[in-house]
């Protein structure tokens, strides 16, 4: 605090004394600012103010060489801090600039105690070049990391009333968009849409692409949404282009694949002997590749007997034996689908790979056979599996006396014979049909008895032979 | 042994499929058989002449078992009565059925029968008397149904064995025998 005040002190009496001294002194360390003859600074192109502070005074730290500016306008803008004494001095002080390029930190504000009673601060680190002035890099290569090797801290005491904190977060906001980067760029290509995209986007939508002073009212609003719709209109043009690339490389894919079935479809109808294994086994993976692809390749059904098809039949013939124990030696293909393909958990298989995978059980040597009952219905059962052994459990279980009395219902049948009640019936009805047994539909439901009419004697209707006797 | 009236009813009778048309060839066959019969003796001794379908049957349905046939059923049985020529159906909807347990030849010669027993070779007689007159008490003849006489008579009349003639009142036919 004493330090201010001496500084103060010297400054004050320096200023009054040697103008154009301090003057020379000031300027030495920031950056010269243009200024217009009205007072307004000339903004670089695509440079855009952000904010405005009023009674700024700016202090570099090392107060022996550089003495501070004192009370002037502080304007934040896309690229640089600009300072311009404020009009009422009677000293014209040249208006300075701090590239916000040649800044390498900014101090994050620090609440305390003091701070309540002090005039708000805002600190940041600025890059020195080696003759202890501002870095700026308009003037070297172009990267901030280049000569300045030095930083020196810089504060700004608001001493006015404006939005300290405001101004801090636009500070920060300014400072990462790097605006100074990016106009590079866009301005070294034409106008492409990744640049002004990115500026757009690293703008983050605060500013306005293009580089005139940014209008205010109605007109800014206006000017937004035209540049809104010409950025929306370029990046579509963009996507579209992919997309007309896409569908060429897809309309590629469709003829190649064509062009692979016409040749498989040609190799299997000229029916030369002279073809070789190997064509025949390039052939076949051709199709296999073709079908995991998803193209059904003509020649499969044709040939009935794609290697895919046939390793699949074989793969369910060994899993529907346990199955099929379970279920008593017969299934329905529903079930033993749903099964193979939970057992499966990925790739599953379509219901026409199961039909074709059963069918191709005929040539091989398998212990299973798919069977087709009249109903329509179709199962799984092993080729052991007998009907007349099955059709004699169902004897005895209708000619119990209580089944003589009142039958015996498929689910009767399906618990004696340890199988689904759907199979014990389509066993029931394959025995009715063979004239085992017969049926009797009432409202009691769907009931089997064994088949006594053959026993009954037309010409001697009253004849009463033994099993009719056990029914009453 | 079950009983319908004074009807002696066979066992087969309380075999539940045996009132549950039977789809398979053989057993069907077999089934019809057994009911062809059965209604032809049923309504040879309680002297019925006519079926209707939409009325209920006594022999059609068996409360013992709870178990009543199906019109389906009886119209099958019934047909296949009709294609054997022991009934006719009476209407084009097939709901009434006439049975013929005695074929119209048969009766025929139970009418021939019935006027020589009775020495009426060369009477006259109306229908109505041949139907319910005395001497046909206690005879086949007797509550025979009108259309199956009458076309018995029409067969005897083709044979020549009678005339028929209208009588003075228009609801009744006589016969003139000349058997």
């Amino acid at each position: 605090m004493l330090q201010n005040l001496e500084q103060k002190k010297s400054f004050l009496i320096s200023r009054k004394k040697y103008p154009k001294l301090i003057a020379a002194g000031m300027s030495n360390f920031f950056s010269k600012a243009e200024v217009t003859s009205s007072g307004r600074p000339v903004l670089l192109h695509n440079e855009v103010e952000c904010h405005l502070l009023s009674a700024v005074d700016l202090e570099p730290e090392d107060h022996r060489h550089f003495s501070l500016l004192k009370s002037g306008l502080l304007i934040l803008t896309t690229h640089r801090l600009i300072w311009l004494p404020s009009y009422s001095a009677s000293t014209p002080t040249s208006a300075s600039a701090i590239p916000l390029a040649a800044i390498s930190h900014i101090f994050s504000s620090k609440k305390s105690l003091k701070s309540v009673f002090h005039s708000p601060r805002i600190r940041f680190q600025v890059l020195v070049s080696s003759d202890g002035r501002v870095f700026d890099p308009s003037s070297g290569s172009g990267s901030s990391s280049g000569s300045g090797s030095r930083s020196v801290v810089v504060t700004a005491v608001i001493r006015g009333k404006g939005d300290c904190d405001g101004f801090l977060v636009k500070f920060w906001d300014s400072w990462r968009a790097r605006a100074w980067e990016t106009t590079k760029t866009s301005s070294s290509g034409s106008g492409s849409a990744s640049g002004s995209g990115a500026a757009t986007g690293i703008g983050g939508g605060l500013y306005s692409s293009d580089g005139s002073v940014r209008m205010v009212g109605v007109a800014g609003i206006l000017r937004k949404e035209q540049e809104m719709w010409e950025s929306t209109d370029k990046s579509l043009q963009d996507a579209f282009q992919d997309l007309n690339a896409l569908m060429s490389k897809a309309k590629e894919m469709v003829m190649l694949a064509e062009k692979m079935r016409q040749k498989l479809l040609s190799g299997t109808s000229s029916q030369t002997s002279g073809t070789n294994d190997e064509d025949m086994g390039s052939k076949e993976e051709m199709q296999d590749w073709l079908l995991s692809v998803g193209i059904i390749s003509p020649v499969t059904k044709e040939s009935a007997g794609a290697l895919y098809h046939q390793q699949l039949s074989r793969q369910l013939a060994d899993f529907v034996r346990i199955p099929l124990e379970r279920a008593g030696g017969m299934i329905n293909l529903i079930d033993a689908y749903c099964l193979f393909n939970r057992a499966r958990g990925t790739e599953l298989i379509s219901p026409d790979d199961m039909l074709q995978a059963c069918s191709l059980w005929e040539k091989f040597d398998v212990p299973v056979m798919l069977r087709k009952f009249d109903s329509g219905v179709m199962v799984i059962q092993n080729k052991s599996h007998s009907d007349e052994e099955v059709f004699a459990r169902i004897k005895s279980l209708v000619t119990k006396p209580e089944a003589l009395r009142t039958g015996i219902s498929p689910t009767d049948a399906a618990m004696t014979l340890g199988i689904a009640p759907a199979m014990a019936k389509e066993h029931l009805l394959t025995a009715e049909s063979k004239g085992l047994l017969c049926r009797d539909i009432s409202p009691d439901g769907f009931r089997f008895y064994i088949n006594l009419f053959p026993e009954i004697d037309p010409c001697n209707m009253y004849l009463v032979k033994v099993p009719w006797k056990l029914l009453f | 042994m079950q009983k319908l009236g004074d009807f002696k009813l066979p066992h087969f009778f309380n075999y539940p499929p045996y009132f549950t048309l039977q789809p398979v060839r053989e057993t069907r066959e077999k089934q019809i058989q057994l009911w062809k019969e059965l209604i032809l003796d049923y309504c040879r001794t309680q002297k019925i002449f006519v079926i209707r379908l939409e009325e209920e049957f006594p022999l059609f349905s068996n409360s013992v078992i709870e178990r009543t046939l199906s019109h389906e059923a009886r119209e099958a049985f019934l047909s296949a009565l009709v294609a054997e020529g022991r009934a006719e159906w009476l209407d084009k909807g097939r709901r009434n059925c006439l049975i013929l347990w005695h074929r119209i030849q048969e009766w025929a010669d139970i009418i021939v029968n019935f006027v020589k027993d009775n020495g009426f070779e060369d009477s006259v007689m109306t229908v109505e008397e041949i139907r319910l007159g005395i001497e046909s008490r206690g005879t086949e003849l007797q509550g025979i149904d009108r259309t199956i006489l009458v076309r018995a008579l029409k067969l005897l009349e083709h044979k020549g064995k009678l005339a028929i003639f209208k009588g003075t009142s228009t609801d009744d036919e006589g016969v003139k025998f000349s058997v």
